[in-house]
């Protein structure tokens, strides 16, 4: 049978690979390619070598997006995965030992549904939903608010020093959620004696948190960080559809997929907009790369 | 968000929904944790000498590598495309067929259907061109995301439509389109006869402009087939309830406005979020008229200091006044429909637009509203009566449409009187044509922009850079709310409007059009 083994792989592997190839790779080298040209998207594309990358080198907008990409990258995994921490301690282990097993805070079945609602709607859903909430007058939902309490209304979009800041926490709302069931599932595998013999030695919650709970969720935590970086990387819906002037006001909160895309379908410039894309590329893979190096530490056995 | 009339310099306010296609939503994607167990191997494990197993691996991703960066294979993707450029129609050229029709060519026409919907289309200018030539077969295509269904049609030259309404939030970009050499030129168009008097060429039967309109640098490549105004609308039923009429000047303007502020009404205001150039308009058509049209020239022609001419400093001061003192601070973050069902709601007084308003409210406005235009109220080298109007919603024939010929006859059709009739009709705004528009009882808003155009005669105004340079009108719309909303000083929009055009004029990959 050793001579059938050949065929029979490859005919296995033909179909992945194919689609792999045209979906993927394709799509990715064609990127590259398109970088190194002037296209704009009719006539056939011309080589201009790597003058889109030297003119991204002195673009003020792209490194300004590069800036608030960055901002993203620290602030969404660091609050959110806080935030889903904490939520999912509270719902699974917050409530203390009741007749022998660990249990979440009073109502802990109702907040975990009512945690992950947002994760079920689509992105720019959610940012048409923030656009009534950080309305500038009385008909937003927070404004409104302060209005009748006589107080001035905040621009949330459209005072350039909260606009980033107003969208980041649109993202956290909406992606939280995710994260409470991922580290639930997580504590859910902990095993409850390991609780129980740390809260027989003496341990309160806060202890038990970050001795037990922590150490034991730390690959799941590792996972949360690289999904939530590449999330920061993108944005793209968010802040195209709540932003005002689709990343204002005046630049402040555009993000690098806002620049490419109005570059590419705005302006027409498909070779400029991917060096951008090219540049994303990298960016992401060195931000995965790094946080798998940096995070990797043994994982504890149990 | 209604999608409405707008050309390539004419822009509608960009719509969200874009982003929904394209959002690629890694935070939703869920983890797998479980490691496939699958084996490709029927056989024992032992028997399978690993190694093999590797290298077949290795082989793979090497063939993947090899393959993929070929240019050959890149090439047929999607930056192919040639440059045939097709001829004539192949039929015989006379005056009631002056570019050679083959009378029984398939006609493909794709169409916007946006405010107008497309049913001027299929029930005016489709009929017409089946009138002159009962054989042939007409392909009709609504298309709302023209760039997303054409623009691969046009890149790989496969079934290219022969006549595009390029219009909608998604249109093709013309300057691109021009410099790619993708438009089939339109001299001949305007130099056929007329269907109406064949001793009349069709250029001489239009609005002037509209040919200028159209060309890039001095060559015709675009039809622009509806008649716009812009000026500050406002409800004739608020303002006679009132007792407001319209201001005489400047002075006047700033003392009606502060009369609407005591009244507790917003007295002016504009979408920031969105709609922004909505305001830029109003600056530089007030530049236009202190200065005369050479300032707008200068902008386009991107001349040296044009940004820092002194009628657009005086523009730029005028309306930061009116920016700080008359607008609603709240509007930087509402969008176009926002703001305009607050002036359908009577909490809004002037709003600068386009007079494609009046019909984009029909639903909204109570049905005795009455839209009414007044031009800037300034004078300086033109008179107050000066409006910036222009022609919007662009055609354009394919260089490479199979039935060019055909193209351009459905767009000599469009400029019939019938057909311009027939358009005013239904969609209710006026043409290019002269006198298309006769017998056609327009609502109160058109008609009274159709009086402004009438009273401003020979002093109109228009400006191009918008659609030459998308980078300076970025710039612009970013400008103008930082100036309007208080957040820099006339100067410093002056200054930094300057900035952008010379970067602009000094970039050698754009390319530089001069009217």
């Amino acid at each position: 049978m050793q001579h059938r083994k050949y065929p029979f792989v490859f005919g296995f592997l033909a179909v992945p690979v194919a689609l792999y190839l045209t979906f993927v790779i394709s799509p990715f080298a064609q990127a590259f390619y398109i970088s190194m040209t002037s296209w704009r998207g009719f006539a056939p594309p011309k080589w201009i070598g790597f003058d889109n990358y030297r003119r991204l080198a002195d673009d003020g907008t792209f490194w300004k997006a590069v800036q608030h990409n960055g901002i993203l990258l620290l602030v969404l995994p660091l609050v959110t995965i806080a935030l889903a921490l904490l939520f999912a301690f509270l719902i699974n282990v917050g409530g203390g030992s009741r007749s022998g097993t660990m249990s979440g805070v009073w109502g802990s079945k109702f907040y975990r549904v009512v945690f992950f609602f947002p994760q079920l709607l689509a992105v720019p859903i959610v940012a048409v939903l923030f656009q009534t909430v950080y309305r500038p007058n009385s008909s937003g939902l927070i404004n409104g608010f302060l209005m009748k309490l006589g107080l001035e209304p905040v621009g949330f979009l459209i005072n350039p020093k909260l606009a980033l800041w107003a969208i980041i926490a649109a993202l956290v709302w909406q992606c939280v959620g995710f994260y409470v069931v991922l580290f639930s599932a997580g504590m859910a595998s902990i095993p409850k004696d390991i609780y129980e013999a740390a809260a027989l030695d003496g341990a309160g919650g806060v202890t038990l948190f970050f001795r037990v709970t922590l150490p034991l969720l730390w690959d799941t935590l590792q996972v949360a960080w690289v999904y939530l970086g590449i999330a920061a990387f993108d944005a793209f819906a968010i802040v195209n559809v709540l932003s005002v002037d689709n990343g204002g006001p005046d630049g402040t909160t555009t993000v690098l997929s806002v620049e490419i895309y109005r570059n590419a379908f705005a302006f027409s410039r498909y070779g400029y907009a991917s060096a951008m894309g090219v540049a994303l590329f990298f960016f992401t893979l060195t931000f995965a790369a790094l946080t798998l190096r940096v995070t990797r530490r043994e994982s504890i056995e149990f | 968000m209604r999608m409405h009339i707008r050309s390539g310099r004419v822009p509608e306010p960009r719509s969200g929904n874009a982003s929904q296609n394209l959002s690629a939503q890694i935070s939703t994607a869920r983890p797998s944790t479980e490691e496939p167990k699958m084996s490709i191997d029927p056989e024992p494990a032992s028997s399978v000498p690993t190694v093999a197993r590797r290298s077949l691996l290795r082989g793979a991703a090497a063939v993947g590598l090899v393959v993929v960066p070929g240019t050959s294979l890149l090439s047929a993707c999607a930056t192919s495309g040639g440059d045939s450029e097709t001829d004539g129609g192949g039929g015989t050229k006379s005056d009631k067929n002056p570019f050679g029709v083959k009378e029984d060519a398939a006609l493909d026409v794709v169409i916007f259907p946006g405010g107008y919907t497309d049913k001027y289309a299929t029930d005016v200018h489709e009929p017409l061109y089946k009138k002159a030539f009962p054989k042939a077969a007409i392909k009709h295509e609504a298309v709302t995301e023209i760039s997303t269904v054409v623009q691969p049609r046009l890149a790989s030259g496969t079934n290219v439509p022969d006549m595009i309404n390029n219009s909608g939030s998604k249109l093709l970009d013309f300057g691109a389109m021009v410099a790619d050499k993708q438009l089939a030129d339109l001299t001949d168009l305007w130099d056929a006869p007329s269907v109406d008097d064949p001793g009349k060429k069709v250029r001489d039967t239009v609005v002037p402009g509209t040919v200028e309109r159209g060309s890039f640098n001095r060559k015709p490549y675009v039809l622009y087939y509806v008649s716009t105004v812009f000026g500050l609308w406002y409800s004739g039923k608020l303002f006679s309830g009132r007792g407001w009429t319209q201001p005489a000047d400047w002075d006047a303007f700033l003392k009606q406005l502060d009369d609407i502020k005591k009244a507790g009404i917003t007295p002016y205001g504009y979408a920031g979020a969105n709609a922004a150039y909505y305001q830029y308009t109003v600056i530089l058509t007030h530049a236009a008229k202190l200065g005369g049209q050479e300032v707008l020239k200068n902008i386009d022609n991107l001349e040296d200091g044009a940004w820092k001419q002194d009628a657009v400093k005086q523009a730029a001061t005028a309306w930061a006044e009116v920016g700080a003192k008359y607008l609603d601070k709240a509007y930087e973050g509402l969008k176009h429909t926002d703001v305009q069902l607050q002036q359908n709601q009577y909490k809004l007084a002037y709003y600068p637009s386009g007079d494609w308003l009046e019909n984009e409210q029909k639903k909204d406005a109570p049905a005795d509203f009455t839209y009414q235009l007044l031009p800037i109220p300034v004078k300086g080298k033109l008179s107050t009566k000066a409006v910036r109007a222009t022609a919007a919603e662009g055609y354009l024939v394919p260089a490479k449409a199979k039935n060019k010929a055909g193209g351009l006859e459905y767009l000599r059709q469009m400029l019939s009187r019938a057909g311009a009739k027939g358009f005013g009709e239904l969609v209710g705004s006026n043409t290019v044509v002269v006198g298309g528009a006769e017998g056609v009882t327009f609502p109160p808003g058109v008609t009274s922009s159709t009086n402004a155009l009438k009273a401003a005669g020979k002093e109109v105004v228009d400006f191009f850079f918008d659609g030459d340079y998308k980078d300076i009108e970025q710039e612009c719309r970013t400008a103008t709310n930082a100036l309007m909303f208080g957040r820099e000083t006339p100067d410093q929009f002056c200054e930094r409007m300057q900035k952008k055009a010379d970067a602009v004029k000094n970039d050698k990959s754009i390319t530089k059009f001069t009217r």
